[in-house]
């Protein structure tokens, strides 16, 4: 349980500081550590699949070609001034909305009382598969589609243009 | 098999090893060896040539592109991991929803292909 | 399995054993470079630093150390120290879960096997921490703030990251097979039967090759060591580094050599296993066959250290475009052909009830069925060019 205090208090730490820095290479940096920490509590909840899942699938791969997006990008331009009180205002009522849906989704959420209903096992990856494979086999052939979707979506976004600057 | 979150304890030791012997390493080399400054010799190295500007400008849209095709076949192989394990008690039919499965995924590769994005002597 | 105190302070020494073992190794494979260099290009090798240069590791440690701590002027000050130190640590906490040996008995009935951690996840926790290589590379590049590391590092990142899915996808084979992610059921698997031909490089030829042509491009090792090649980038992303920050770059080079050379033998070559090990055990007990398995995992994988040496002194450099195009157009689509195949190889012989030897003539035959797919492509593909080199 101590354990957790301290991989609770990291997480925090290390999430607000993907906000608080300055530098976006800094950011993504303390997002990949965020992702580690996350990591940690599912492997406290036995969830090992889905604890190595995190890491290969977002402190891995999506963290790299956000990097990617980053050095994409010409940071000298594109510094942000420092924001209007509009921008600020707004901000704080959309992050205050999403508080709420989040406090009202949760308060009438029914946690149970944690007895016996899920096997200390299920988190393995042999049980995952079995359920993922027999009960929800649309939805996984779906993921496919999607996929393809995302395919073509991303080289229509990424075709060259004429003229742009390339090394 | 009864896997338990405390399987990862030996972990701990293995990074305490691994984080004192780089910090220690670390420490050792700033130590020992000189330090001599000066303003040319604090650029950076390109080839002996005056460097001019910033490195960080931006780089090919071609790598952005690969990264993003890494990230959708990342997690169709993770898709593949619970399968391949359960794959000899869901037999032909597990066979069948993988191949399905990886055509759609076949399917996109070839378009992506023929766009010629992986083409890099363009 | 309960861990006890007792068997924690068991597998702390094993670890730090291991630990040494690896840093060990790594030194000596650097010294093992020159000498197999040598001897390939007809040369003496090095031969001043005590007989024979044995002393020679020890001799560049301590230049390394001695050199300046160089840090350029413009560079991201300490992303450009720690990130020598990430791609050190990612190399080092590979090792964890390759089972170095069988079961050790410590007396008073404890038992432990010569594994840092016997987990759920086996086999992915190495390709969670390879992914994370990448950023030891990629960020260190960056933080250089030059020109030449940074295109050598996003290089290198693209090089990486595209040679990964392969390498899952030739795992994913013999997951298919063992049916289970644990290393040591891997191994498990592996050892019953008639010794090394149970072996799983038996009915996993192509996967086998593969997964070595992924490890090669993985540690930057030639022919896959673009991301540092002198004659066009400088040295690549660790152009800027020196002492021992660089010396973190080489060393985990040399480390990864090493610990993609165990994963492979665990994978393929029956890891611990060896010809006659039951005979071994009944003659001279459960430890000393125990220990006579680490040794033999030690001989394979240094053997793939001296194979990655080879390679190095016959194969000429890829052109970029070329190891792109080996890596999406050619190591993908096999490496799913695999998969498919090895589908094939299992369910054909329980199907229709014929015998186990039935499995490794489908998967050897997927050999051919992938040399013949290749010589019609390859034809249909070079009609279209010599078509539209005549228009």
């Amino acid at each position: 349980m101590n354990f957790w205090y301290f991989l609770t208090a990291l997480t925090l730490l290390s999430a607000l500081m993907v906000v608080f820095a300055k530098n976006p290479i800094h950011s993504v940096l303390y997002l990949v550590f965020t992702f580690f920490c996350i990591s940690g509590h599912y492997v406290l909840l036995n969830a090992q699949f889905l604890m190595a899942v995190n890491i290969i699938v977002y402190a891995g791969a999506i963290m790299v070609l956000f990097l990617f997006v980053i050095m994409m990008l010409d940071l000298r331009k594109n510094v942000p001034e420092s924001k209007s009180n509009l921008t600020k205002l707004a901000g704080a009522v959309l992050g205050g909305t999403l508080l709420v849906v989040f406090i009202a989704a949760t308060r009438h959420m029914n946690l149970g009382n944690g007895s016996g209903a899920i096997g200390a096992q299920t988190g393995m990856v042999e049980s995952l598969g079995m359920i993922l494979y027999k009960d929800y086999l649309l939805p996984f052939e779906l993921v496919s589609v999607l996929f393809f979707v995302a395919m073509v979506g991303a080289v229509m976004l990424g075709k060259r243009e004429a003229g742009e600057r390339n090394f | 098999m009864n896997y338990q979150p405390s399987d990862y304890l030996p972990i701990i030791v293995q990074l305490g090893a691994a984080l004192a012997f780089i910090v220690l390493t670390m420490v050792a080399t700033h130590w020992l060896g000189p330090k001599r400054h000066s303003s040319k010799k604090d650029d950076v190295f390109e080839c002996g040539i005056e460097s001019i500007g910033d490195a960080r400008t931006p780089i090919s849209v071609k790598y952005f592109l690969v990264a993003i095709l890494f990230v959708l076949f990342d997690v169709e192989i993770v898709f593949m991991y619970p399968w391949a394990v359960n794959f000899k008690e869901l037999a032909w039919d597990g066979f069948v929803e993988m191949v399905v499965f990886m055509s759609f995924l076949l399917l996109g590769f070839i378009y992506v292909i023929k766009k010629g994005v992986l083409k890099w002597e363009k | 399995m309960e861990i006890t105190s007792t068997l924690f302070a068991a597998k702390a020494i094993y670890i730090g054993l291991i630990f040494a073992i690896t840093l060990g190794v790594a030194a000596y494979s650097t010294y093992g470079e020159r000498i197999v260099a040598a001897w390939m290009q007809d040369r003496v090798g090095p031969d001043r630093a005590g007989p024979f240069g044995i002393f020679q590791p020890l001799a560049d440690a301590v230049k390394m150390f001695m050199k300046e701590d160089f840090i350029p002027a413009n560079s991201s000050k300490w992303l450009f120290i720690a990130w020598p130190c990430l791609s050190m640590l990612t190399a080092l906490l590979t090792s964890a879960v390759v089972p170095f040996g069988d079961k050790l008995d410590l007396g008073g009935g404890i038992e432990m096997d010569l594994q840092g951690i016997d987990v759920n996840i086996g086999i992915l926790w190495v390709f969670g921490i390879v992914s994370l290589g990448v950023y030891g590379i990629l960020v260190g590049g960056w933080a250089s703030n030059n020109k030449y590391s940074l295109l050598g590092a996003i290089r290198a990142a693209s090089q990486n990251i595209s040679y990964e899915l392969a390498m899952g996808l030739s795992i994913i084979a013999i997951l298919m097979m063992t049916g289970s992610l644990s290393t040591k059921v891997i191994v498990e698997t592996q050892q019953n039967g008639a010794g090394f031909l149970s072996w799983n490089i038996w009915s996993q030829p192509i996967g086998f090759v593969i997964f070595i042509v992924c490890a090669f491009a993985e540690c930057n090792r030639t022919p896959f060591d673009l991301p540092e090649c002198e004659t066009e980038l400088i040295g690549g992303y660790h152009t800027e580094y020196s002492s021992m920050k660089l010396g973190f770059y080489l060393f985990s080079e040399y480390i990864n050599m090493f610990v993609s050379g165990a994963v492979m033998a665990t994978l393929y070559f029956g890891g611990y296993d060896y010809p006659f090990n039951e005979v071994v055990e009944a003659q001279f007990g459960q430890n000393i066959a125990a220990l006579v398995g680490v040794g033999a995992l030690m001989g394979k994988a240094l053997f793939f250290v001296f194979v990655f040496m080879w390679v190095r002194w016959t194969l000429p450099r890829f052109r970029y475009d070329q190891l792109m195009n080996l890596g999406w157009t050619g190591l993908i689509p096999i490496s799913m052909f695999n998969v498919v195949w090895t589908g094939l190889s299992i369910l054909i012989p329980t199907t229709f009830n014929l015998p186990a030897w039935a499995s490794i003539v489908v998967s050897w035959s997927g050999i051919g069925v992938l040399l013949i797919g290749l010589i019609i492509y390859h034809g249909a593909t070079s009609k279209k060019k010599t078509v539209a080199l005549a228009h």
